[in-house]
């Protein structure tokens, strides 16, 4: 048995016992990022910084210094997390050569709470796909079948996490790129209630919806992570003032007297084979280990992948159009005058899935198209937000599929956005209406896929998330 | 021709004197080196955050409630989305549909003539980089990226370049009044748009054209009679006026076509979901009303009751500037009508002479009060006191020390002053008896020959005294 078996929790208790150092694990990880790295699921590695720190924090647990909760515990970032001094690249050819000047608030805090930030991972580009396929540094595996997409867009974070490369990671979730990763891999993703992390320093896709989170082995590592990187940030005025808690303090009190919600319409028809059979089981142990199940309504929950695509692509359109060839970034050799200078830099800088969301955003902020899209949306947004916040009335939790099959082949959808934007069904309405949502193995398909289920919470109420969670978890062999 | 309206709506750019930008802790200062004051919020670096300057939202209130705005308890910032290497986020974060403060009004006067110029709305945004151009091709300075501006948008309520002039002038007082801009033209601190449009009486509004690059009151006096003119030729030769952008140039005096409204940009505007939106409440609002600095109408009838003529009044506050200074002398030299009259006469005089439409005098309050003191006890007679304004205007420095190393103390000795008399007079028999005759000219040439003869230290009503007693 090796450390790198091991939850982030456990492997804290050994480094705090003794058993192992800091740098043991560092130089672990590597030995398995060097192993594995045909999954291609880093984009920097950041070794001679990270023994560094390891041996730093070793030496001050020996001289008996108050250290932090992930003191010495190697950790990754996704590529769109800022990082003092090294490279950003959202996984795109514009930022491939951009320096971040300034360290994100997220990680900021996991190295105020002594976490190594041992490298960055792999993502689709600008965080906009949901199987990595789009990174302009080539497609990440899923280390289960390398065949098939880790999902995305935090890919790369999925992909470590579940290959054993780190103990944790950060990933950002828009519409389900923490979530479907996480259930494609095998792992725990947490998407926490937008507002509940800082997005200072992470780069923007989509500001209203964009939220960071773990990526994590175990529902307890999760909320370790959570208590970590969640509270309010000087630097973002969107970030919630609401006080962080101690996210594991429920985690073992079971499910009994809970009510756990299931949408009439989730479990419908279209949710067929092997999920169906897998969740229905998870439905099972959970009125066994004494949850009540309620039947809920969403009625306009199926307009919520509508609503996102025009939302998140006005916002991406606007926060991207930063990227001009002037400032950093790729700037074209020649060109004729300013607007060719636009013109051939985002030409050449973007791929073609960046370029159709930035399309189709300026389309929806268009004069003329504005009121019949953009404003539209937003009113449909407050509906789905109201009808999940009248479910939770009469429920703790809702429960659905994370994606409704396991993680496809590579390629497989590449050619049709439109299916592979469906992959994002049952994630999609979360960031609508900001609540907060976790995604846990839950079983594996004929051929050792893993099925991730889907439990979402109320508002900053990710407490009653993971102690739901955590008795799942409990009640299956796997997940550790 | 005559029988063309003129209709002009202004919308005046005003940076606001904040401590900070509008969304970062960036100093908001001029002059320094380029790129001095930049941070990742405001060069637009991937991922940073804009964070909004509570400071700069109670100016833009502050402005609002001096002009008679109502303020809008619930206010949004909008991204306006577009292209220029001044503008490091590609979108200015700005205010569409619900702005600060809507409404208001500002009242000007022209020739006795009293007009209320109706506001259409104040909004709170920020002001791009600046762009350097030089032989090897264009540099950016982003120091002025991020630093607030209020705009305030008239509705088209004036009728002539005077109105506009006076407009812009009463405008630029009341931010000065209130404290919330520099107002330095030459800084950009306050930049200004024109919109114009003719017609005929009876007729709908004409197309308009909107003017920018305008720098200076006298930019917009010239423009606005000139693109009036142009407008009315236009029509007068049967053409129509196209709805465009038109670019001012100072030098030739012209207006250009800068873009049509067809190829005018659709700036996407959207609610920007990185701030939140502005909620005060009444009691912030009663707040801020309560601490209104005195404006220009309350400080002139201040005046009026310390003696003042009520144009005199009028004249000292129609700049800040002006009624600061004379303020301040009173505060060394309580001779509110004595001061007055020599700030309107002899100051405004070197002020006009001034290039600049940006006011600065260069002599400090402390130092023209003892000036005025000297004059005003008959230590110095008039026409050494304007020269001694003319040294301390060029360089400011302690007027008493110059009269005193240059002895240019006035004679006030009377016996000393019987003997220089008596010379003159001695010496010009001719010019006594037309004095006798009853020309009271020839006391020009007496009061003349003195000041010649004690190097301008002659003390005129003495010599006049003098004279009279020695010739009977």
């Amino acid at each position: 048995m090796s450390y790198l078996d091991l939850s982030l929790r456990e492997v804290r208790d050994l480094l705090v016992k003794g058993t192992v150092t800091s740098e043991e694990l560092v130089r672990e990880c590597f030995d398995k990022i060097k192993e594995t790295s045909d999954l291609n699921a880093l984009t920097s590695t950041y070794f001679d910084m990270a023994i560094n720190k390891a041996k730093e924090i070793d030496l001050a647990r020996k001289n008996g210094e108050q250290l932090g909760v992930l003191a010495g515990i190697p950790i990754v970032l996704k590529d769109n997390i800022n990082l003092v001094n090294t490279k950003t690249t959202c996984c795109s050819k514009f930022l491939e050569n951009f320096v971040s000047p300034y360290t994100a608030t997220c990680a900021s805090k996991l190295i105020n709470a002594g976490a190594i930030i041992i490298a960055k991972a792999n993502m689709d580009e600008f965080a906009m796909g949901s199987s990595t396929e789009t990174s302009a540094f080539g497609i990440c595996h899923n280390p289960i079948d390398k065949t098939c997409v880790p999902g995305g867009s935090s890919g790369g974070s999925a992909c470590a996490v579940a290959s054993k490369q780190c103990f944790g990671a950060l990933g950002t979730d828009t519409g389900g790129s923490i979530r479907e990763p996480a259930g494609f891999c095998g792992v725990v993703g947490l998407k926490p209630t937008y507002g509940r992390v800082s997005r200072f320093g992470v780069v923007a896709f989509a500001s209203s919806l964009d939220q960071v989170g773990p990526l994590t082995r175990t529902v307890e590592d999760s909320a370790i992570m959570l208590g970590v990187i969640a509270g309010s940030d000087e630097h973002d005025m969107t970030a919630s003032l609401e006080p962080v808690k101690d996210y594991t303090i429920d985690l073992d009190k079971g499910v009994k007297g809970l009510k756990i919600g299931v949408p009439k319409q989730f479990f419908n028809e279209q949710l067929k084979g092997e999920v169906r059979e897998a969740l229905i089981k998870a439905l099972d142990t959970y009125k066994a280990l004494g949850a009540e199940l309620v039947e809920i309504d969403l009625p306009s929950v199926d307009t919520a992948l509508a609503v996102y695509y025009i939302l998140s692509s006005a916002e991406a359109a606007s926060n991207l159009a930063r990227f001009d060839g002037v400032k950093y970034g790729v700037r074209a050799d020649k060109y004729e005058d300013l607007v060719d200078l636009y013109y051939k830099s985002r030409t050449q800088g973007f791929g073609s899935e960046v370029k159709r969301r930035i399309m189709l955003g300026n389309y929806v902020l268009s004069s003329g198209y504005f009121d019949a899209f953009y404003r539209k949306a937003k009113r449909v947004q407050l509906v789905i937000k109201k009808e999940f916040i009248e479910a939770f009335k009469i429920c703790d939790v809702i429960v659905s599929p994370t994606t409704a099959t396991p993680a496809f082949k590579i390629g497989e959808k590449m050619q049709d956005p439109v299916s592979m934007y469906l992959s994002d069904i049952y994630t999609v309405p979360v960031n609508i209406a900001g609540i907060p949502a976790i995604s846990i193995p839950c079983g594996k398909d004929k051929n050792g896929l893993p099925i991730g289920m889907q439990l979402l919470g109320k508002h900053f109420d990710e407490t009653t998330l993971f102690r739901v969670a955590n008795a799942y978890e409990k009640s299956t062999k796997e997940g550790k | 021709m005559s029988d063309y309206n003129v209709v002009i709506g202004l919308e005046v750019h005003s940076e606001l004197n904040t401590n900070t930008k509008c969304f970062c802790s960036c100093k908001n200062e001029f002059g320094d080196d380029p790129n001095t004051h930049c941070c990742p919020v405001c060069t637009g670096m991937p991922g940073a955050l804009p964070v909004l300057n509570r400071e700069a939202v109670k100016k833009a209130i502050t402005m609002g409630l001096a002009v008679g705005c109502s303020i809008n308890t619930h206010s949004v910032f909008e991204r306006k989305n577009y292209y220029y290497p001044d503008l490091p986020k590609a979108y200015q974060i700005s205010q569409l549909e619900y702005p600060l403060c809507v409404g208001g009004h500002i009242d000007i006067e022209i020739n006795g003539k009293k007009k209320s110029i109706r506001l259409n709305r104040i909004h709170l945004e920020e002001d791009a980089g600046k762009l350097i151009h030089d032989n090897e091709g264009t540099l950016v300075d982003y120091n002025r990226g991020g630093v607030p501006l209020i705009e305030i948008v008239s509705e088209p309520d004036m009728n002539s370049a005077e109105e506009a002039v006076a407009y812009l002038e009463k405008l630029r007082s009341t931010l000065l009044y209130v404290g919330v801009s520099q107002c330095k033209m030459q800084e950009g601190n306050i930049r200004f748009d024109v919109n114009i449009s003719v017609n005929k009486d009876g007729e709908p509004l004409g197309t308009r054209t909107e003017l920018k690059n305008l720098n200076s009151f006298r930019a917009v006096t010239r423009a606005v009679k000139y693109e009036s003119q142009r407008q009315m030729d236009v029509l007068d030769d049967g053409g129509k006026i196209i709805q465009e952008t038109r670019r001012w140039d100072d030098n030739l005096g012209k207006t250009f076509t800068m873009r049509t409204k067809e190829d005018s940009q659709d700036y996407r505007y959207f609610p920007d979901p990185d701030i939140l939106a502005i909620d005060v409440t009444d009691e912030y609002i009663e707040s801020i009303r309560k601490t209104l600095p005195k404006l220009a109408e309350q400080i002139a009838k201040d005046y009026v009751s310390k003696g003042l003529s009520i144009q005199d009044a009028e004249l000292l506050t129609l700049r800040k500037e002006y009624s600061s200074y004379f303020d301040e002398i009173l505060k060394y030299f309580d001779e509110p009508k004595f001061v007055c009259n020599w700030i309107t006469s002899e100051v405004f005089k070197r002020l006009n002479n001034q290039e600049s439409e940006d006011i600065t005098i260069p002599v400090s309050a402390e130092n023209m009060a003892k000036l005025l003191k000297m004059y005003k006890n008959s230590e110095i007679n008039q026409a050494v006191a304007r020269q001694v304004l003319d040294e301390i205007w060029q360089k400011d420095s302690d007027p008493t020390l110059i009269v005193e190393s240059k002895g240019l103390k006035q004679m006030n000795d009377t016996g000393a002053m019987e003997s220089v008399v008596q010379k003159i007079i001695d010496e010009n028999p001719k010019a006594v008896e037309e004095l006798k005759a009853g020309n009271q000219k020839s006391m020009s040439f007496f009061i003349g020959q003195a000041m010649r003869a004690t190097q301008g230290k002659a003390n005129p009503k003495l010599v006049t005294d003098i004279v009279n007693k020695l010739i009977k």
